[in-house]
C-alpha cells in the first residue's frame, strides 16, 4: 500500500507508538460469578475473555488435563467470520494455549480431575495469542489455580532493521516477518516460541530478545492488576493485613 | 419448589420480587469498535453481548425491495463447559428462531430503507448474539440487547449512480454521513413463567427450573403481539394463556419494558461521548 509505511523516519509506527512501547493494557479479574475464575483484557483493540471451569469429565490418573478452547465471535474480526469455531486456525490455536498452560500449570497436584479453560475473542486487532494468553494467566490466578509462575505473552516483528514489539493487525498483515513468544518471565524460560514469513538468521536474536523483554513488561502490568484486584477483595471481605 | 409456590400466591419471589418485576439490568452500547452497532445486557447473572455488522448483499427473492436480518446465537463455553464445541446449537437455533419470527412483523422495522437497488443489492444486516453467562431468562435479555445494538447501529450511506447502464454503488467512508435505523416499534420477548398457579415475568435459573410451562411473546410498545410460542412440558389452559397475553401481564410488562428501554437508550445518547465506554471494565 502506497503511502502506508510501518515505521516513519521519526520513528513512529501507524498508530502513533514508537518501537518498544506496548499497546495500552487494560484488565479486570473476576468479570463472572459462575465460572470458578475468569479474566478480561483489553490490549489496544483486542478484546479478549477468558474463563476457567474445574470439571470430571476426562480425567489422568496422575496429573490434571488441562482443555482449552478458543473461540472467535463472529463480529470479532473486520469481515464477519462464519463459524466461531471449529476452523482449522481456531483449533490450531487451542492446541498451542493447551502446550503452553500444561507447562505452566503445577499438573501434579490434581490428578484425576479436568481444568477447563475457555477463551472468547471479542474484537480482534492482532496479538490474539498474546492476549488470550495474557487473560487465561489472570483467569486461573482468579481461580486460584497454583502455576509455576505467570504465563505472558508478547509478538515482535523486524521492519527497517528495527525490531518493533506487540504489533497489531495491520503490522500483521504486511508480510513482514513475525514471532510470538510466551515466557515464564521470572525465570526468563521460554514456553511457546512461533515465527512466521522470513527474518535473517543474524536478526532472530535481536527480535526475540525484545519480545521477552516485551513479555517481561507485561508481567509487571498483569502483577499489578492481580494485587490491586486481591487488596479489594480483602477490603471488601475484610481479611486482617 | 414448594417454597417457590407457597409464596408466589402472596407475590412474592425468591428474591423479594412481586411476579411482574424485573431483576436489576444495566445496558451498555457501542462496547466493539469494528462492529456497525454492538450492545451488551447484564440482567443480574445473565450477560449477552450483541454485534450488528452491516453488509451489502442480494435480497431475499420473495422481498425484492427490502432490507435483510440475519440472526446468529453463538452459546460461548464460558456460560456452561456444556456448551463446549457444539454443545449450544439447540438452545442457538431456539433463540435466533424465536427472534426471527418475532422480527417478521412488516410493522416493526422499515426495512426498506435498507434496499440500495431493487433486486439486485439492499443491507444485509448481520446480528451475532454471543451468549456469555446463563443466569435464567435468556430470551429476554437476548432481544433487549438485539433491540439495543439495532438502535445503536450506523450503515454509512450509499449513492447510486448510473453509468452506461452499469449501476455504481459509492459506499461513504464520513463517520458522520451515516443513517441509523428506526428500532421504536421493535419487539422485546416477555417470557411468563407458570409456576404452581400464578404466572412470574423473568424468572432466575431456580425458578426456571421448577416451573411447568413458559409462554414467550414478542410484544412491540404499543402493545402488538408479534410472535407466541409455548415451551416446557407442562400444558396450559387456553383460558390462563387468555389471561397472560390479553387481560393479565404480558402485554402490560411488554409495553413497560419497550418504553423504559427506549428511554434508557435515549439517555444514554444523549449523553454522548462525553461517557466512556466502559465494557467489561466495570
Amino acid at each position: 500500500m502506497a503511502g502506508l509505511e510501518l515505521l516513519s523516519d521519526q520513528g513512529f509506527r501507524i498508530d502513533g507508538r514508537r518501537v518498544h512501547e506496548l499497546r495500552k493494557i487494560q484488565c479486570r479479574l473476576g468479570v463472572f460469578s459462575q465460572a470458578d475464575g475468569s479474566a478480561y483484557i483489553e490490549q489496544g483493540n483486542t478484546k479478549v475473555l477468558a474463563a476457567i471451569r474445574g470439571s470430571k469429565q476426562k480425567t489422568l490418573h496422575d496429573k490434571v488435563l488441562v482443555n482449552c478452547q478458543y473461540s472467535m465471535a463472529t463480529f470479532s474480526t473486520g469481515e464477519r467470520k462464519r463459524r466461531p469455531r471449529g476452523d482449522r486456525k481456531s483449533q490450531e490455536m487451542t492446541m498451542h494455549l493447551r502446550q503452553t498452560f500444561d507447562a505452566a500449570i503445577l499438573t501434579n497436584l490434581y490428578p484425576r480431575s479436568q481444568i477447563d479453560i475457555f477463551v472468547e475473542v471479542l474484537q480482534s486487532d492482532g496479538g490474539n495469542y498474546c492476549a488470550s494468553v495474557n487473560a487465561a494467566t489472570l483467569a486461573l490466578i482468579d481461580a486460584g489455580i497454583p502455576l509455576k509462575d505467570y504465563v505472558c505473552a508478547c509478538s515482535a516483528s523486524f521492519v527497517n532493521d528495527s525490531p518493533i514489539v506487540d504489533i497489531n493487525y495491520l503490522e500483521e498483515s504486511s508480510g513482514k516477518p513475525e514471532i510470538i513468544v510466551a515466557t515464564l518471565p521470572k525465570s526468563e524460560q521460554i514456553v511457546f516460541l512461533e515465527m512466521n514469513s522470513r527474518l535473517h538468521e543474524d536478526n532472530l536474536s535481536k527480535v526475540v530478545d525484545t519480545a521477552v523483554k516485551g513479555c517481561k513488561d507485561v508481567y509487571q502490568i498483569l502483577d499489578t492488576a492481580v494485587r490491586d484486584h486481591v487488596s479489594q477483595v480483602a477490603t471488601v471481605h475484610g481479611w486482617e493485613n | 419448589m414448594y417454597f417457590v409456590c407457597f409464596f408466589l400466591k402472596d407475590n412474592c419471589r425468591e428474591d423479594g420480587r412481586g411476579c411482574e418485576d424485573y431483576r436489576h439490568m444495566e445496558i451498555e452500547t457501542n462496547v466493539v469498535s469494528n462492529t456497525s452497532g454492538s450492545a451488551r445486557v447484564r440482567l443480574a447473572n445473565t450477560d449477552i453481548l450483541v454485534g450488528v455488522k452491516a453488509e451489502l448483499g442480494a435480497p431475499a427473492p420473495e422481498k425484492p425491495d427490502k432490507g435483510r436480518l440475519e440472526f446468529f446465537v453463538d452459546c460461548s463455553a464460558n456460560a456452561t463447559p456444556e456448551f463446549e464445541g457444539r454443545g449450544g446449537e439447540e438452545l442457538a437455533t431456539e433463540i435466533s428462531g424465536m427472534l426471527n419470527r418475532a422480527y417478521d412483523c412488516p410493522a416493526c422495522l422499515d426495512l426498506q430503507k435498507l434496499c440500495v437497488i431493487p433486486n439486485q443489492q439492499c443491507w444485509v444486516l448481520y446480528i451475532d448474539i454471543l451468549l456469555l453467562e446463563c443466569g435464567g431468562n435468556l430470551f429476554d435479555a437476548a432481544s433487549i440487547a438485539v433491540k439495543a445494538a439495532l438502535y445503536n447501529t450506523k450503515i454509512p450511506t450509499v449513492t447510486v449512480s448510473r453509468d452506461e447502464g452499469i449501476m455504481e454503488l459509492e459506499i461513504s467512508d464520513d463517520p458522520y454521513d451515516v443513517q441509523k435505523i428506526e428500532v421504536k416499534l421493535a419487539p422485546c420477548i416477555v417470557t411468563l413463567s407458570k409456576i404452581g398457579h400464578s404466572h412470574v415475568v423473568d424468572a432466575s435459573q431456580k425458578e426456571e427450573s421448577c416451573c411447568l410451562a413458559r409462554l414467550m411473546m414478542g410484544v412491540t410498545q404499543n402493545g402488538t403481539i408479534t410472535a407466541l410460542k409455548k415451551e416446557g412440558s407442562g400444558s396450559l389452559d387456553p383460558t390462563s394463556v387468555e389471561d397472560m397475553i390479553e387481560v393479565g401481564t404480558g402485554k402490560r410488562v411488554g409495553e413497560a419494558l419497550n418504553k423504559s428501554l427506549t428511554t434508557a437508550l435515549e439517555e444514554e445518547e444523549r449523553q454522548g461521548t462525553k461517557s466512556k465506554t466502559l465494557g467489561f471494565l466495570r
